[in-house]
C-alpha cells in the first residue's frame, strides 16, 4: 500500500466528494448518451445475479403459491355460498316447472290433445355468405345422403335463421329471415296476436300487419306461427324492439352474422308448393 | 530492559479488521440484491439502500466512504430501471449531508434520527423526481416518488434495528481486540 503524507490524504479525502458528485453527473450524461452501454451493463449484472435469484425464487414461489391457494380457498367459500343460493333458487324453479308440467299434462288429457311428432333434423355447415339472387342468404355444404327439401326450416342453436330456398346435389341455399324477400308469419307470444315479419336486408326485420289495437310490446317474445302451414308453431324467433322512429323491429335470437352450423328441420309441412306443382287455373269452358 | 514492542498484527487480526471494515458495504450490496429479487412486490430497493447508507454514514462513516456510496448507487441504478446516475447522486449527497450533522445525530434518540431520516428520504424522492424529469424531459408521475418516500420512511425502523444489532456486535468485537 502506498504511504501518503497526512495532509495529502486529507486533501484527497476532501476532494473525493466533489469529484464523485461530478462523476455522478457524468454517469447521468453517459447513460443519456449511450443507452446501449447501460443496457449491456445491466444485462451483465443480471446475468451474474441470475443464479442467486434462481435460488431465492424457489421459496418465494412456494410462499406465493400458498398465498394464492389461501385466496383461492376464500374465493371458493364465496362461490360456494353463491352456488348454494342459486341452487335453492333453481330448486324453486324446478318445483314450478314440475307443477306446470303436471298441469300441462292434465290439461292435455282434458283436451284430447294429439301431440305433434318429434321433428327430425340434419345439420349442415355454412360455407359461404350471400351470393345468388338474394342479398341475405347462406350456402350450405351437404354431406352425401343429406337431401333437404325446398321450404324446410333452418335454425341455428338459438333460433330461427331462415328457409331452404334452393337445393342442389352438394349444396343448398338458405334464405335468411333478414332478406328483403323474406316474409314470416309470427305470433307475439304475450298477446297471441299475429303479425308478419318482413326482412329489410338490415340486421333487424320489421313487424307488420299486427291486429288493430294490439301493438307489439317492447321486449315481447316473437315465435313462429303455424298459419299457412309453413312453420310449426312456437319456434323462437326474437324479441320486439321499437326503434326511435316508431318502427317495430325484431331482434333475432339467431346470430345471423356468424352462422357456422345450421339445423335443417323436417316438420312434414307442405305449405309451400314447388312452382311446378302449382296448377294453372284452367280457363273455364264456355258454354 | 526495554518494553517489548507491540507485536505486528497477525494475519487473522488483519483479516478480522478487514472484514469489519468491509462489512457495511458488502452487507448493503447483498441486501440490495436480495431486495431486488423479482417477487411481484413493489420494489423496496431505493428505500433499503438509502436506509443502509444513512445508517452507516451516521454510525460508522469510516467504512462507508464516498467511493463506496458511488459504487452502491451505481449498483442500485443497474438493478433498478431508472436512468443511471440518479441513485449515485442521491446517495452521495445523502452521505455528504449526514457527515455534516452526524455529531448531532449520534447523540439523539431514535425518534429524532427517524424524523431526520424522513426529511432526507423526502429530499431524495424529490431529487429523484426532478432528475428524472430533467433527464427524460417529461414530467413523470408523482405517485412513484410518493411511494418511494413512504417506503423509505417506513422501512427505516426495520433496517435500523437490524443494523444496530450488527453495529453493537462489531463494537464489542473491537472492544475485545
Amino acid at each position: 500500500m502506498i504511504r501518503l503524507s497526512i495532509p495529502l490524504r486529507q486533501a484527497l479525502a476532501r476532494l473525493s466528494m466533489p469529484v464523485l458528485v461530478a462523476a455522478a453527473f457524468g454517469t447521468m450524461l453517459l447513460g443519456k448518451a449511450d443507452t446501449v452501454l447501460v443496457e449491456r451493463a445491466r444485462m451483465t449484472l443480471a446475468d451474474a445475479l441470475a443464479p442467486i435469484y434462481g435460488v431465492i425464487a424457489e421459496p418465494m414461489g412456494t410462499v406465493r403459491d400458498a398465498v394464492q391457494e389461501l385466496r383461492f380457498l376464500a374465493a371458493m367459500r364465496e362461490e360456494n355460498a353463491r352456488l348454494r343460493a342459486e341452487n335453492e333458487r333453481l330448486h324453486r324453479w324446478q318445483a314450478a316447472a314440475l307443477a306446470l308440467e303436471t298441469e300441462n299434462a292434465l290439461l292435455r288429457r282434458q283436451l284430447r290433445y294429439v301431440p305433434e311428432g318429434a321433428a327430425s333434423f340434419q345439420t349442415a355447415r355454412v360455407v359461404a355468405d350471400a351470393g345468388g339472387t338474394y342479398a341475405r342468404a347462406v350456402l350450405l355444404s351437404l354431406q352425401p345422403g343429406q337431401t333437404p327439401r325446398k321450404g324446410q326450416v333452418a335454425l341455428d342453436e338459438r333460433g330461427l335463421a331462415g328457409r331452404v330456398s334452393e337445393v342442389g346435389s352438394r349444396s343448398a341455399r338458405v334464405l335468411l329471415v333478414t332478406d328483403m324477400n323474406s316474409r314470416i308469419p309470427v305470433v307475439l307470444e304475450g298477446s297471441r296476436s299475429r303479425a308478419l315479419m318482413v326482412g329489410t336486408n338490415g340486421e333487424r326485420p320489421r313487424l307488420q300487419h299486427w291486429p288493430e289495437g294490439a301493438p307489439p310490446q317492447e321486449g315481447e317474445r316473437v315465435v313462429t306461427s303455424a298459419e299457412a302451414n309453413v312453420f310449426p308453431a312456437g319456434l323462437p324467433v326474437g324479441m320486439v324492439r321499437w326503434t326511435e322512429g316508431g318502427v317495430a323491429e325484431v331482434e333475432l335470437f339467431a346470430r345471423l352474422d356468424r352462422l357456422d352450423l345450421l339445423r335443417i328441420f323436417e316438420f312434414g309441412l307442405s305449405g309451400i308448393l314447388p312452382p311446378e306443382a302449382v296448377a294453372r287455373p284452367e280457363p273455364r269452358a264456355r258454354r | 530492559m526495554k518494553g517489548r514492542p507491540q507485536p505486528p498484527m497477525g494475519l487473522l487480526r488483519r483479516l478480522d479488521a478487514l472484514a469489519r471494515a468491509a462489512f457495511p458495504a458488502v452487507s448493503t450490496a447483498l441486501l440490495m440484491v436480495l431486495v431486488s429479487t423479482p417477487v411481484g412486490l413493489p420494489s423496496a430497493l431505493p428505500a433499503v439502500t438509502l436506509g443502509c447508507v444513512f445508517f452507516w454514514s451516521v454510525f460508522r462513516p469510516g467504512t462507508m466512504g464516498p467511493p463506496l456510496c458511488f459504487l452502491l448507487g451505481l449498483l442500485q441504478d443497474l438493478l433498478g430501471f431508472a436512468p443511471p446516475g440518479i441513485a449515485v447522486l442521491t446517495l452521495l449527497l445523502t452521505h455528504g449531508l449526514v457527515l455534516r450533522i452526524r455529531r448531532f445525530l449520534a447523540r439523539q434518540s431514535f425518534w429524532v434520527v427517524w424524523l431526520v431520516y424522513a426529511g432526507v428520504a423526502a429530499a431524495a424522492a424529490a431529487l429523484g423526481f426532478v432528475l428524472q424529469a430533467v433527464l427524460s424531459w417529461r414530467l413523470p408521475a408523482l405517485a412513484p416518488a410518493l411511494v418511494q418516500f413512504a417506503l423509505s420512511a417506513g422501512f427505516y425502523p426495520g433496517v435500523a434495528a437490524l443494523l444496530t444489532g450488527m453495529h453493537k456486535a462489531m463494537r464489542r468485537a473491537e472492544d475485545l481486540a
